[in-house]
């Protein structure tokens, strides 16, 4: 069942829940605060959590929103579950290995491969 | 401060705001700028680049430098043409030394939430300068064609033309 909000989508897949970002961008330091206040919602309402981050629709990425990622990624592991990022387009890419977070997060090409990461 | 000697661009040639030091508020010079660089037809990847390293010269203006003072301004100076952006943006805080700023690739940086804004503005921009008081900043980005869609052979396409 999809739930509306108004910076992400989440569907369950399995044990997985899977979010989708509604903006093009995450770039600004106050949807970021929004984003990362519902994402931390998720992940403090069901310890254990699997989740999977899909940037398929993410064409613009700050420092702000890294940091972001790092907390909640931060907090997963606290909780004991495991957070995964797919679907991030080259220039996006592009920052994580600027940044060499790319070493940091879990990242699949695509939700397929990532789902089944989480199964092995 | 004036523009640093090596970005060849005169103060008359600036198109200056000044904007309340609010993040609400920069939406409009950002998407001023952002029109300037589509209408003189920067590529895809330079106008990500922008985008992004205008993105974290003001955020940090706006947090680090005003501390979040809706009562202190900023003054964001730009000019575009198809060659080059050149953008300054000034804040009224106290400054910083950027080589006071960790490496935040460093292996024991890499897991702070912050301090990736200043390398993100340097990787992604072709010069970025801060005054010695270091509350100003200037970026300059070279408009880079698309590789799969060459310029028309413009050798001053690397060099900024000045009118």
């Amino acid at each position: 069942m999809e739930q509306p909000s108004s910076h992400i989508k989440v569907r369950r897949d399995h044990s997985v829940s899977v979010v989708e970002f509604v903006d093009r961008k995450i770039l600004e330091e106050l949807s970021i605060k929004e984003i990362e206040d519902e994402l931390t919602g998720l992940v403090e309402g069901e310890p254990g959590i699997r989740l999977l981050l899909n940037f398929r629709n993410v064409d613009h990425l700050s420092s702000a929103a890294l940091g972001m990622l790092i907390t909640l990624n931060k907090k997963i592991k606290e909780h004991n579950g495991a957070m995964k990022l797919s679907d991030i387009n080259r220039q996006i890419f592009e920052v994580f290995k600027i940044t060499r977070l790319h070493r940091v997060f879990d990242i699949h090409d695509n939700v397929e491969q990532a789902l089944s990461g989480f199964n092995a | 401060m004036a523009a640093p000697a090596d970005f060849r661009i005169r103060e008359e040639q600036l198109t200056e705001l000044l904007v309340e030091s609010d993040l609400r508020r920069t939406r409009e010079p950002e998407s001023r700028i952002l029109n300037e660089l589509g209408r003189c037809r920067f590529s895809e990847e330079s106008t990500f680049a922008v985008k992004l390293a205008l993105e974290e010269a003001l955020t940090n203006a706006v947090k680090h430098g005003n501390k979040n003072d809706g009562s202190k301004r900023l003054r964001i100076r730009f000019y575009v043409d198809r060659h080059v952006a050149v953008i300054a943006v000034s804040d009224e805080g106290g400054g910083f030394r950027p080589e006071d700023v960790p490496d935040p690739t460093a292996d024991e940086n890499l897991e702070r939430p912050n301090g990736r804004g200043i390398m993100l503005m340097q990787a992604y921009m072709t010069k970025v300068r801060f005054n010695p008081a270091g509350n100003e900043v200037w970026m300059l980005k070279e408009n880079r064609a698309e590789p799969t869609n060459p310029p028309e052979g413009d050798p001053s396409s690397t060099t900024p033309a000045r009118p």
